[in-house]
């Protein structure tokens, strides 16, 4: 699984990690994020992400 | 106002703002100040510039030190208008040879001022330019705190030029931390971090290890605002350290507001228990403070207990307008309650302890609602639910 970094601030979504602050849990990959799925850092879109 | 020596060759060319009481919304109670510097080497630089309005000053003390078109250089550490306001006709004045900026930067500087023919030069984290006598190199730090902002060191100089990271809403005829009372420094600088920079907590601590990596050593920071470190540095880092692991205190905040005095009521009651708990306890109504002072002291409180009555089904809109602000600014690790009168609905209760929880407040209790006019009975619960949740902060901490 990919990493992905967030163009808008830097942050790193590590699909070993998730995010689960935020209810993801780790082994979740950035393409089964919810379509609503944020940047916990800066709040930008999935869209703002590539992969790193 | 002249210009000030920073370090042999560096000056402090920035404005005054005496009378600013609102900055974008944040109280400046004592103004602020809007720091730019000026570097004299082979390649004479400026960082940063001014607030819109305060371009004349900022020529006026570069012009004490050199003519302002023998600037070669600009660096925008910030795009942000306090900083960069200024630029275009500062650009159009000096016609500097190169405009270093991150690569946000020149994002946001193309976004801000529509001129796609400045000499920008791009820089990232680790890039080093030279001045003749004085290096500078970069570090992009990313939401500390918009998309573009950087540090630059020189480290000649011993200086770190860190944008807003650091500073402080205070106007001053000083310029330096041991000029000026330490205990209102740092209070100044406490709620400018909490203002600003909490929500950005965890972009604190990778900056702080990506700068141990890099072996940086500095004796001064130049911020963007207020009184630049030189005696404190130390002490301003171990405090950024803790801000930005959110390290609480034994305290608890009872912030509220009220519509015929109910509500106001059951706040005086709520801290009564908090007080039987020993701990520090701040009250605030919201009609006497301002949302950006309470952020102050939740920065390091353990518990914060709401009030409001209900109105139209909802909440009171000040506590609406308090809550809506705190939760962007992500304080983590609170314990909270919420409690207020009601005529008919009284939703108010359930709408904050909704709040509390997407905040992820811990909300041990329910909360309590009063129909009305609370009676002595009522007022005991609210002793009660301010003791549990002082007894709460007790057994977190």
């Amino acid at each position: 699984m990919k990493s992905y970094t967030c163009e808008i601030c830097g942050y790193v979504y590590d699909p070993e990690v998730g995010d689960p602050d935020n209810g993801i849990g780790p082994g979740t990959a950035f393409e089964d994020l919810p379509d609503d799925w944020v940047c916990p850092m800066c709040g930008a879109g999935k869209d703002a992400f590539s992969a790193s | 106002m002249e210009p000030v020596v920073v370090k042999d060759n560096v000056y402090w060319v920035g404005s005054v703002d005496w009378n600013v009481r609102n900055f974008h919304g944040y109280s400046t109670h004592q103004g602020t100040t809007y720091n730019a510097f000026l570097a004299i080497d082979d390649k004479v630089t400026l960082f940063d510039t001014v607030k819109p309005g305060f371009g004349g000053e900022l020529v006026d003390k570069i012009r004490q030190i050199t003519d302002p078109e023998k600037i070669d250089y600009i660096v925008v550490d910030h795009v942000e208008m306090d900083h960069s306001g200024c630029l275009p006709e500062i650009v159009s004045l000096v016609k500097p040879e190169k405009i270093f900026c991150s690569p946000m930067g020149k994002d946001a500087l193309l976004h801000h001022f529509h001129r796609d023919d400045w000499p920008y030069q791009v820089v990232k984290t680790g890039d080093r330019i030279s001045l003749g006598k004085r290096t500078v190199e970069f570090l992009e730090t990313r939401m500390l705190h918009w998309p573009d902002s950087m540090f630059s060191y020189i480290p000649e100089d011993k200086l770190l030029i860190s944008n807003d990271g650091f500073g402080q809403h205070w106007a001053t005829s000083e310029r330096f931390d041991d000029e000026v009372d330490s205990s209102e420094l740092f209070k100044q600088a406490a709620k400018y971090y909490a203002n600003i920079l909490l929500p950005f907590s965890s972009r604190v601590t990778a900056a702080f290890q990506e700068v141990r990596e890099k072996n940086w050593a500095f004796d001064t920071i130049a911020t963007d605002h207020g009184l630049i470190w030189r005696r404190d540095v130390d002490k301003i880092l171990q405090s950024y350290v803790k801000w930005s692991r959110q390290e609480a205190t034994a305290k608890a905040l009872v912030v509220y507001d009220t519509m015929w005095h109910s509500t106001a009521k059951m706040a005086s009651a709520v801290l009564d228990g908090l007080l039987l708990e020993g701990l520090s306890v701040r009250l605030f109504d919201l009609r006497a403070n301002s949302r950006d002072d309470i952020m102050t002291d939740v920065l390091d409180a353990k518990a914060i207990v709401f009030g409001s009555s209900t109105i139209n089904n909802g909440m009171l809109p000040q506590m609406a307008d308090m809550l809506s602000y705190m939760k962007g600014l992500k304080p983590t690790g609170k314990i909270g309650a919420a409690f207020g009168s009601y005529g008919w609905s009284g939703e108010a209760v359930k709408l904050l302890n909704h709040m509390m929880e997407e905040m992820k407040f811990e909300v041990p209790d329910p909360g309590i609602r009063v129909k009305y006019v609370p009676t002595d009975a009522d007022l005991a619960k609210c002793v009660e639910l301010g003791r549990k949740i002082g007894k709460a902060v007790n057994e977190r901490l």
